[in-house]
């Protein structure tokens, strides 16, 4: 069972039951899930985790759906890599890389649909609904059909035709909207409001969110119970990062953590911070749709919407619901927001693979080049454990990197091969 | 009849416009704020919109148009 005891306004902490809904009816603040946690404390441990199954369900308790039976593909427990080869590359001794490019549909959707595909069976609905640029659309088809519900996504008109058939495979609705990112937006808001669906990021926001904290839940058991001193994690709604850090104060107020005595949560469940929580959250944005770094660099506590002109499509959410909420979590954390220009994405996804052999989409370069800059700046110390997130896979994004395609083209003669090859790599036989 | 609810930002000279009484006296809409911050260059309005489908639709066509941004509630609805 989910020790869910309701929903809360984040802006009037107005009080709602766990039903199907995001925004408060009086000020219409954003809604966040209110946990027992009395009754976790008392249920959860160390090792009724490791019993648990490998995936995001394994901490069920901590989740608020259901974890008897839920809709799991095996989202979640991806591997979380040594990076021995690009911390020699930056001069980072103690780098780890979170691969979560490995979930069942390529990406780290999995964990929040998987959450708001169960809440949706819950509550009764039969079809489940998205608007999305690529990951989200797969993921919800995907989910969809391992749970028997009908699925209805929503892409632009314009989205390349490899993120569509990555999609359309698993058998949704799919429906193409020709218009502008912002009247995109607009219709699918009017839509999520007017049909009796599960739009994930819409009225089951607050349950879908909470599927993000398993990215830190796995990084500290992984790490033998520890948080890290950094993390790097790249932002659209500003979400995953907010929970990432929620994450970290769950195991710490709960007495999960290594050497960590537990805490109470206190009246704000969604703004605890355990003062061994010392993790310094680093977001990275790409240039051409930054609204949260803008904010941060400007000094600003509320967020200016941007229309979005980036690479990283998967990171382009122009108006970032979370945005204000994450700006709190850079700040309290001691942590930085650093926008990566256009033209080193590519860059950061290239170092990724040859260091690592790991092939990440966009998102991932925004990533791994937000961390190149922390490194050379001195941000992140040389000896200090470092997390670096990878949440896509770069089979999603393959137009990017089309210029590392430059084969050896050969005569099928050992004469011609040689004379190939050692006019590239200067090898002879 | 039908109702929406949106998010106004308003930038620059735009901050000192009536655009929300206009949006109602034009378009016959009864428009009731919940929540807004202004300030002297930027601003925003939280607010429900209530009126003909046709009528809130050219509303926020005409908002659009005057340079102010029209948003959903929650943010992007769109995701990667």
């Amino acid at each position: 069972m989910a020790f869910v005891s309701g929903l809360r306004c984040r802006e009037c902490s107005r009080e709602y039951p766990a039903e199907a809904l995001n925004v408060c009816d009086f000020c219409f603040g954003p809604l966040e899930v209110v946990y027992d946690y009395a009754t976790i404390a008392e249920v959860v441990s160390r090792d009724r985790i490791a019993a648990g199954p490998l995936s995001i369900w394994r901490y069920q308790d901590l989740l608020p759906a259901s974890g008897e039976d839920p809709v799991d593909i095996m989202a979640g427990y991806t591997p979380l890599l040594k990076a021995k080869n690009l911390g020699k590359r930056l001069g980072l001794n103690n780098l780890y890389v979170k691969n979560d490019s490995v979930n069942p549909s390529y990406s780290f959707k999995d964990r929040v649909v998987s959450v708001a595909a169960t809440k949706a069976l819950e509550f009764g609905f039969e079809t489940i609904a998205c608007a999305s640029t690529g990951n989200l659309a797969c993921s919800v088809a995907a989910h969809a059909a391992r749970a028997g519900m009908r699925s209805v996504v929503f892409i632009p008109s314009d989205l390349e035709r490899g993120k569509v058939i990555g999609a359309a495979v698993y058998g949704p609705t799919m429906v193409a909207v020709d218009g502008t990112y912002d009247e995109v937006n607009r219709l699918c808001s009017e839509v999520g409001d007017n049909y009796p669906w599960a739009f994930v990021n819409i009225n089951m926001r607050p349950y879908y969110a909470e599927g993000s904290k398993t990215l830190g839940y796995e990084v500290a058991e992984q790490l033998g119970w520890r948080i890290p001193d950094h993390v790097v994690i790249p932002s659209a709604s500003g979400a995953m990062f907010t929970k990432i850090w929620k994450g970290f104060n769950e195991l710490a107020c709960l007495g999960l953590l290594e050497g960590v005595p537990p805490l109470t949560f206190g009246a704000d469940q969604n703004t605890v911070h355990h003062p061994a929580i010392t993790t310094r959250m680093h977001m990275t944005q790409a240039e051409g749709c930054a609204p949260i770094v803008n904010a941060w660099a400007a000094g600003q506590s509320q967020v200016r919407p941007v229309r979005p002109d980036s690479i990283a499509k998967s990171l382009a959410i122009g108006n970032p619901a979370d945005g204000i909420y994450a700006l709190r979590v850079i700040k309290e954390s001691g942590g930085s927001a650093y926008a990566v220009p256009e033209s080193e994405v590519v860059a950061g996804i290239k170092l990724l693979a040859e260091t690592e052999g790991i092939f990440t989409e966009t998102a991932g370069g925004v990533t791994v080049s937000g961390l190149k800059h922390l490194a050379e700046s001195g941000a992140i110390g040389p000896d200090q454990l470092t997390v670096a997130y990878i949440t896509g896979n770069g089979l999603k994004t393959q137009e990017a990197v089309e210029d590392v395609v430059n084969p050896l083209t050969v005569k099928p003669t050992m004469s011609s091969f040689e004379e190939a090859l050692e006019g590239r790599v200067g090898i002879r036989s | 009849m039908g109702r929406q609810r949106v998010k106004f930002t308003f930038e620059g000279e735009l901050v000192k416009e009536p655009i929300i009484y206009m949006l109602g006296r034009d378009f016959h809409l009864v428009t009731n704020i919940r929540r807004a911050d202004v300030g002297e260059s930027i601003g925003w309005v939280v607010l429900e919109l209530d009126g003909e489908k046709e009528e809130i639709e050219r509303g926020l066509q005409w908002v659009s148009s005057t340079g102010v941004r029209v948003d959903p509630v929650s943010g992007d609805v769109v995701q990667g």
